[in-house]
């Protein structure tokens, strides 16, 4: 205890550990918090299903990035009659004839400098029965639009973004008031929230309308239905930027899966370098202690776990059985423990088993068990524990990598298989840079931060690496 | 032929009598044996209780192996070794942890000896435990032992670690752990060589006590005939895996009788200023090697007194005024 006192005190005299030490620690925090707010199974079965997603705009750059562009890119908004609130107000007005009309009033301002990428109308009707709708849009200064009526039965999803017959009356009604159409294909989220004077026509300077929107929805309902039928409407605006991560082109919200991937990547790369390092350490001792034809097979059964092909073994195993990331992780075990390490740490041994105190414990009766494990093994742990913290992003890549090659397991939510959706859906090429980047920023993070602190641990455990 | 004719009975009240011990290192050459280092021939020695016994050679005259061969560090090839009446040659399990028990070793580089990353109760602990000796007593041992060889006050001591000690210190706390399990004979290799003249005769002196205390019996194995002669009670010197010349000091060092022995004597250093001119004779030439020794006597090539004997037939071990053995054709 007084000794880890020591060597803390003596790590922080290192800027580089105390760099190190402070992301590993915010890593840590962040894998805490993960592991407490959602737990996993609920977080790999939201990741996989699409409803859940649902109100979440698609491709959707972080918020963040309206700080550096200078302009207010739109948030999404979310409007469903089935909530109380003041935005959304729902009457019945009686008319002639026994007849009633059902009137769901969305009202939001929009201040953005951009228009939205999508606006969805979802109606939801208790029954089956048919009902007419008629959609109104009014934009600020009272311009008013008949968006579509339609026939409805049941749950009906209205995209208003892709209604081409709005699309036309629109440019006919801005002939008859400009007196000619845009010089370019508007398109209906343009149409919803631009401003109509001389700057629609052309794609340059159509801007943005800000104010009080209304969206009307108005359904006809006979007296027999007036109590009986619910009928509710949810207007969605989707906006461009999204949370502190972005979204992606299923509308997931990445910062949940750059998250969860810092606990997986982190307990991946420790457990994976942990046991490695201490299984060849532990085969290396027996191996250099027993010697004779115990050393000469473990030797051999090396020798021939580094000429196998590792990456390609991984791949084939993966692709001819389902694997979780766990049992992936128990493979790269499986796979590196007769490693090169192995050789490495048994010429360590050979030195150390011809240092005179072992030949004293073997004098007072020492068993082989007790002189590996007490007198071999912590002779060379101090030189042991940096090259463990170094090795840790090596597996941490080692999980990303193999995701990218679309192996490993399509449950898990790690920063691989955001990046593996990203190079598929080709983000860059697209300009998703956001989603490319936050991933790799932090593994990248990951990395650094366990390289500064191995460079300091071996600079104190092998005094000789030290500056002057 | 002669020398098979010494195979004088052991004394069953020797701590130690080794009869005709030989340890022969294999040398490997991929899957097969290509040969022999004969690191000890046909080797014979007997020790009394509470004495001590210096074992003299240059180095690779094989009396480390010799050391370790008596702590079943090394298994003999051939021969016998009878530890306090009992043949102890061959045995395993239960009866070696007894063996270990009733041995103790002193080795000769203490930095080395001490394992750098305990600290010293829990070096002398070690011993303890294995031999499961109950916690409770296990303190008090070390802090009676720490005592004995005058690490005092233990409390200075007992939670330091090797580094922080000086040599002098670290050599007893080497000689604490060999004492701990209470042996009746010590093997100490070399225990002064690595340290400073002023400290050899303290170490030496407290060897001393402590033989004469605990009735210890010792092997001491030194290539320096000076601290043989101030601190043993017979000595055995050794030549290429050979003994040579086995007696009381006194005896070996007045009248020495093996050309060697009488060559070691005559290179001793002499602080005398006026005998600083004097020319001293060493023999001529190396040891041989010991994976082709050299037929007859191993000696010959550098003996002065070299005959046609010598280089045909090995010597025989002859006694001479019936306590003063010696490997020579010159008496045979």
């Amino acid at each position: 205890m007084r000794q880890l006192k020591v060597l803390l005190k003596e790590l922080l005299m290192y800027k580089s550990a105390l760099v190190g030490i402070t992301i590993i620690a915010s890593l840590i925090i962040l894998s805490l918090y993960a592991v407490i707010t959602a737990p996993y199974g609920e977080v790999t079965r939201k990741w996989s299903s699409i409803d859940p997603w649902e109100d979440f705009p698609k491709n959707a750059m972080p918020s963040w990035v309206n700080i550096f562009i200078g302009r207010k890119l739109p948030e999404t908004i979310v409007l469903d009659s089935r909530k109380v609130e003041p935005s959304t107000n729902k009457t019945i007005i009686p008319i002639t004839g026994g007849k009633y009309i059902l009137r769901i009033l969305f009202t939001f301002g929009y201040t953005y400098d951009d228009f939205p990428s999508e606006v969805i109308l979802r109606i939801f009707s208790s029954t089956t029965k048919q009902f007419t709708a008629q959609i109104v849009w009014v934009k600020p200064g009272g311009i008013e639009y008949i968006v579509s009526r339609k026939l409805l039965r049941g749950y009906e999803a209205y995209y208003i973004t892709s209604d081409e017959e709005f699309l036309k009356k629109f440019n006919a009604n801005l002939i008859n008031k400009l007196g000619s159409r845009p010089n370019y294909d508007i398109s209906i989220n343009e149409a919803l929230f631009a401003e109509e004077d001389q700057s629609i026509l052309n794609q340059n300077t159509v801007t943005v309308l800000k104010g009080e929107y209304r969206a009307i929805v108005d359904v006809l309902i006979g007296e027999e239905d007036l109590n009986k039928v619910q009928i509710d409407a949810k207007l969605v605006v989707y906006g461009k930027v999204h949370g502190i991560a972005g979204t992606d082109h299923r509308r997931r919200d990445l910062a949940l899966a750059l998250l969860w991937g810092t606990p997986i990547a982190l307990a991946f790369g420790l457990v994976a370098s942990i046991t490695i390092t201490f299984a060849q350490m532990f085969i290396a001792a027996m191996s250099a202690w027993y010697g004779k034809s115990f050393d000469f097979i473990v030797q051999r059964i090396t020798e021939i776990f580094m000429v196998l092909p590792f990456l390609p073994m991984l791949l084939m195993i993966s692709y001819f059985y389902k694997i979780t990331i766990w049992v992936l992780l128990l493979i790269v075990i499986l796979l590196s423990i007769f490693g090169s390490g192995v050789k490495n740490y048994r010429a360590m041994f050979l030195q150390i088993k011809e240092i005179p105190y072992i030949e004293a414990a073997i004098a007072y009766g020492t068993s082989s068990f007790r002189i590996v494990f007490r007198y071999m093994i912590p002779k060379i742990l101090p030189t042991i524990i940096p090259s463990i913290v170094l090795s840790v992003p090596d597996f941490v890549f080692l999980e990303a990598a193999l995701a990218l090659f679309g192996v490993g397991d399509p449950q898990a939510v790690t920063w691989g298989r955001v990046l593996e959706d990203a190079a598929r859906e080709a983000a860059l090429y697209k300009g998703y840079y956001y989603w490319i980047l936050q991933p790799s920023l932090l593994l990248l993070l990951t990395a650094l931060g366990f390289a500064m602190l191995g460079l300091a641990l071996d600079k104190i455990f092998n005094p000789r690496l030290r500056e002057m | 032929m002669l020398k098979d004719e010494y195979a004088k009975p052991c004394n069953l009240n020797d701590i130690l009598c080794i009869r005709g011990l030989c340890v022969w290192h294999p040398i490997r050459k991929f899957l097969t044996i290509s040969g022999y280092v004969r690191a000890l021939d046909d080797v014979n020695i007997d020790l009394e209780k509470g004495r001590i016994l210096a074992i003299v050679g240059e180095s690779g005259s094989g009396k480390t192996t010799l050391g370790k061969t008596i702590l079943k560090i090394y298994q003999p090839t051939k021969g016998r070794i009878i530890y306090d009446g009992k043949d102890i040659t061959h045995i395993k399990g239960k009866e070696i942890k007894w063996y270990r028990r009733e041995v103790g070793y002193v080795q000769q580089d203490p930095y080395g000896a001490l394992p750098p990353f305990m600290n010293i109760r829990e070096i002398l602990e070690e011993p303890l435990i294995i031999h499961e000796v109950p916690k409770s007593d296990r303190i008090t041992r070390i802090r009676e032992t720490l005592e004995e060889v005058k690490l005092i006050p233990v409390e200075d001591f007992i939670n330091k670690y090797p580094h922080m000690l000086s040599g002098g210190q670290q050599q007893r706390v080497v000689i604490a752990r060999a004492l701990i399990l209470r042996p009746k004979l010590i093997v100490a290799d070399e225990p002064v060589s690595m340290l400073d003249a002023s400290v050899r005769i303290e170490i030496l002196t407290l060897f001393r006590e402590l033989q004469k205390r605990r009735g210890l019996s010792i092997v001491y194995i030194t290539h320096d005939l000076s601290t043989a002669k101030y601190f043993s009670d017979k000595i055995a010197v050794m030549y290429a895996g050979h003994v040579v010349e086995m007696a009381q000091t006194d005896k070996v060092l007045s009248k020495p009788m093996h050309p060697y022995t009488q060559s070691l004597i005559k290179a001793i250093p002499d602080p005398d200023p006026r005998n600083r001119t004097l020319f001293r004779e060493v023999p001529p030439g190396e040891p041989p090697s010991l994976l082709n020794p050299p037929p007859g006597c191993r000696f010959h090539p550098r003996c002065p007194y070299a005959m046609d004997v010598c280089r045909r037939e090995e010597p025989p071990i002859v006694e001479v005024n019936g306590v003063h053995l010696v490997k020579c054709w010159l008496y045979g």
